[in-house]
């Protein structure tokens, strides 16, 4: 028995939902990044001088790759705070196998060639220790990596006494001051290193399994990707890059503080989420990630040329990264997570 | 028993075997020394009810995890080590009964997830990978943009994507999961079409489905599994439908067929109304009303819009237009703890995403609507809370070791129930159902249905979004929506053809 209410069959037609506007993201702070620009044309003629820029890109070097390791992580649906004692640790070891005791070194006198590899082996380590006790043991990632973060600038504090270490072998320095083709060496290690990020990620399996792995990682290995494999792998490349960042650091600064890279991950935190990459894993770009560094390299750089007061920077930050936040998430139109 | 070679395609070695199977999850026994025999190029269905084990053994035939005892062989050669995925995807391709899209990537990535490099070479090309994506979409009547976000999908969506996914491997063996229960019938018809020209070319299937009807038209051999053990296996010509239900549930007892409340009198008051309601691209002005104890349906295609309007009622999404009312009082528009608050209990189409905690309990699950009821000042008694989830578990007949077992370890059908048990904990006035036995055994389908009508009896107002006939059978009335619009109001009473015309859209317009 079938009544009719209605025999009007036309109604709304299935209409298609909008195109994703995902791709967006990638390029939602580079409307920020101009701004930033004709800001700091205005505020100081010196800005837009090469010398200027090429400063703010040298001096973004090292929170860079922090944070092209910790959005490899983070892409990947993991999390690792430890990158920042990585920073100290790594370089301070591999000093101290090198120099006498008498500069605080340990005197196995280690000859200087070691000096990089071994900085650059001891980050593996460290990833590969986190990788250790968070996929074979299966343990919280966040915590495991706070310990780790507590007990490796422990080391550090343990080994050096507490010393800042000044008698840096000369490879060190080389890499922090060195310039290739006008620009600083640390640039185009940074530039090289985002470079090859980026392509691996965006065009290679092996890249966008990160991707697979932190938007489902049973899906992911459903898809016959080795999940604790590559999950592992990107934690030692993590390691390897703050490494890395810490030698470049060393070798700028001439010497290594026994705080070197204390507090940083709360910065890279803010560079990545301002550049898009999800904490909850699986999404955002390392260009964005990139572009998030620039950001916050520029505002301090205006800053000082405005000669704000720097007991002020603090603050302002904050609340640049706030501002940042809000606008991402306008021009992405979805919600942050 | 057969002896099996080690000699790769000796003639007649079947697709895929698997003997004496066990495994355990903690004190469960999810398969108990079961074997199955898939001969090369037949369809062979897996049947058994909520928590037998059928998609225990899809992921041991899968190689996502070792059994405790048993072996695996495909071709008559022994399966490949664990750790070697590509050598499993290469003999065995799955849509598995848990979404295995990764909503973060698109359509296209999702489609060739991991192989994403189609060429020689390593490099991806994304405008190739997209074209070659539309391609397979396309191939399979799937109508989604491969650039677009998979998590924009819907359920049914996602689902397509799923199988035009395993059927685009090219592998030989093909395991499908319980793929019709989220599809309508269309999509299920061309999901039959393309199963059966695969076969053709020789082509071997598992299927599993709780909608016995499919057994018969499409597949040739049926095992059976009845708590966690291998009950029958046998042609399907040579079994009715009744002696395979039998064979599932160890007893012979008929299905019901209708329902058995009172016919509904029109002096009861109306408790859920629905006034114009529309959202845009979905649905259009709609227009219903429900009476205490009354039970009426909604069924229409997947492009009928009756998904949107029932999520629109109970604030998953905000309509454009037009309101709800419960019980004479407006509820505020796209508000799920609004409409909870109005004394709307629902069921989610997606249960992963919108109706289940995976990593809680069962009873902190089916008690979530009414936590703050279970203890004073905020604090929950979780002694409540266990008395509550294990009523819940009887009248629904869970299977699970009790109440404190965690939902992320139940069986897909017994997810389901849990939804259905949080959507009755706060006794609801108005229940909105969407396809509430998507996945759920034939017997305890019955179980389910008679629990909606004790309900309803009790005095609430259910609205039943389903195309399901067992479901629509339990209602008072049933609205056929097509393209956006109610276009017909059925009374109990219709017959399948009558009811699957008209969702169908055929002949709507008859009553001129
Ligand atoms: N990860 C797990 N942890 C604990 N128990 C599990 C787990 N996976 C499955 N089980 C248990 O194993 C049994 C078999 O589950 P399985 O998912 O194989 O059932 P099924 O036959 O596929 O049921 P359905 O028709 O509902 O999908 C169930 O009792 C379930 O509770
Ligand atoms: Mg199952």
């Amino acid at each position: 028995m079938v009544t009719e209410t209605s025999t009007r069959a036309t109604g709304v037609a299935a209409a298609r939902p909008k195109l994703a506007i995902a791709r967006l993201r990638d390029f939602a702070l580079v409307p920020a990044i101009i701004v930033l620009l004709v800001v700091g044309a205005l505020v100081a003629p010196a800005f837009l001088s090469t010398g200027n820029l090429i400063n703010v890109l040298q001096q973004q070097t090292e929170l860079g790759l922090l944070v092209l390791a910790e959005a490899l992580i983070l892409v990947s649906g993991k999390i690792d705070l430890s990158l920042e004692s990585t920073v100290g640790f790594a370089p301070a070891l591999a000093i101290a196998l090198i120099i006498p005791k008498a500069s605080h070194g340990l005197g196995l006198g280690l000859p200087e060639w070691t000096g990089i590899p071994v900085c650059l082996l001891i980050g593996a380590l460290v990833g590969l220790f986190n990788g250790f006790l968070i996929l074979k043991l299966r343990l919280s990632g966040f915590v495991v990596t706070l310990g780790v973060l507590i007990v490796v600038r422990g080391l550090q504090l343990g080994f050096t006494t507490g010393q800042n270490l000044f008698d840096l072998p000369l490879s060190f320095t080389y890499l922090g001051t060195a310039e290739w083709l006008g620009l600083p060496a640390s640039v185009w290690i940074f530039a090289a290193a985002f470079a090859v990020g980026i392509v691996a990620l965006g065009y290679f399996r092996q890249g966008r399994s990160l991707y697979a792995i932190g938007g489902n990682s049973d899906a992911a290995r459903a898809a016959g990707i080795r999940t604790d494999r590559v999950i592992w792998t990107v934690l030692v490349i993590g390691g390897l890059l703050a490494a890395l960042a810490g030698l470049l650091m060393a070798g700028r600064l001439g010497s290594v503080a026994a705080s070197q890279g204390q507090n940083m991950i709360f910065t890279v935190f803010a560079a990545a989420v301002i550049g898009g990459v999800s904490l909850n894993g699986g999404k955002g770009t390392l260009f964005g990630a990139l572009c998030g560094v620039l950001v916050l390299g520029l505002v301090q750089n205006i800053l000082t040329l405005a000669h704000v007061s720097s007991y002020w920077y603090q603050a302002i930050n904050g609340a640049i990264i706030l501002v940042a936040l809000m606008l991402s998430r306008i021009t992405s139109g979805k919600a942050q997570d | 028993m057969s002896a099996v070679t080690d000699t790769s395609s000796a003639a007649g070695s079947p697709a895929a075997e698997a003997r004496q199977i066990s495994k355990r999850y903690g004190k469960t026994v999810a398969l108990n020394e079961v074997g199955i025999r898939i001969a090369d190029g037949e369809s062979h269905a897996l049947v058994g009810r909520n928590g037998a084990g059928k998609s225990t053994l899809v992921s041991i035939l899968t190689g996502l995890q070792p059994p405790d005892s048993g072996e695996v062989s495909f071709g008559g050669e022994a399966a490949p080590a664990l750790a070697d995925r590509d050598a499993w995807r290469r003999r065995v391709a799955c849509v598995y009964q848990k979404s295995t899209i990764i909503p973060t990537l698109t359509v296209a990535e999702n489609l060739f997830i991991n192989r994403q490099a189609l060429g020689t070479g390593s490099l991806i090309s994304w405008p190739k990978l997209r074209r070659r994506a539309a391609d397979v979409l396309g191939e399979f009547g799937v109508d989604v943009d491969p650039a677009r976000a998979a998590e924009d999908l819907t359920v049914e969506q996602r689902q397509l994507v799923e199988i035009a996914r395993a059927l685009s491997f090219g592998a030989r063996f093909i395991i499908l999961d319980e793929p019709t229960a989220q599809l309508d019938g269309p999509a299920i018809e061309r999901l039959f079409e393309r199963m059966r020209s695969l076969q053709d070319s020789g082509v071997t299937f598992l299927f599993i489905s709780h909608h016995l009807q499919e057994i018969f038209e499409i597949c040739q051999a049926v095992t059976v599994f009845r708590d966690a053990r291998h009950i029958l296996t046998s042609p399907v010509a040579a079994l009715s439908k009744d002696g395979l239900v039998e064979a599932m549930t160890g007893e012979a007892t008929g299905l019901r067929d209708g329902n058995t409340r009172p016919a509904m009198t029109d002096q009861a008051p109306v408790v859920l109304d629905v006034d114009g309601l529309g959202v845009a691209g979905a649905f259009d002005d709609v227009n219903l009303q429900v009476r205490q104890g009354e039970v009426v349906g909604v069924a229409g295609s997947a492009s009928s819009g009756k998904v949107a309007l029932a999520e629109a009622i109970v604030g998953l999404r905000k309509p454009d237009s037009g309101s709800v009312q419960v019980t004479g009082r407006p509820v505020r528009a796209g508000s799920v703890p609004a409409a909870l608050a109005a004394g709307i209990g629902f069921v989610p189409q997606d249960r992963h995403k919108e109706g289940l905690v995976a990593d809680l309990s069962i009873a902190e699950n089916a008690t979530m609507p009414i936590a703050h009821r279970l203890g004073r000042f905020g604090s929950i008694s979780p002694r409540r809370r266990r008395e509550l989830a294990n009523g819940m578990i009887t009248s629904l007949a869970i299977k699970a070791d009790g109440p404190d077992q965690l939902v992320s370890g139940l069986s897909g059908g017994n997810q389901q129930k849990v939804v259905m048990a949080r959507a009755l904990s706060n006794e609801p006035d108005a229940l909105v159902l969407i396809d509430p036995t998507a996945g759920v055994d034939v017997r305890s389908k019955q179980t389910l249905l008679d629990v909606v009508d004790q309900t309803a009896e009790r005095g609430t107002a259910v609205l039943m979004i389903s195309d399901e006939l067992d479901d629509l059978r339990t209602c008072d009335r049933v609205l056929v929506m097509f393209h956006g619009t109610v276009i017909r109001e059925v009374r109990s009473g219709w017959t399948d053809n009558e009811l699957v015309s008209a969702i169908e859209g055929i002949g709507e317009s008859s009553g001129d």
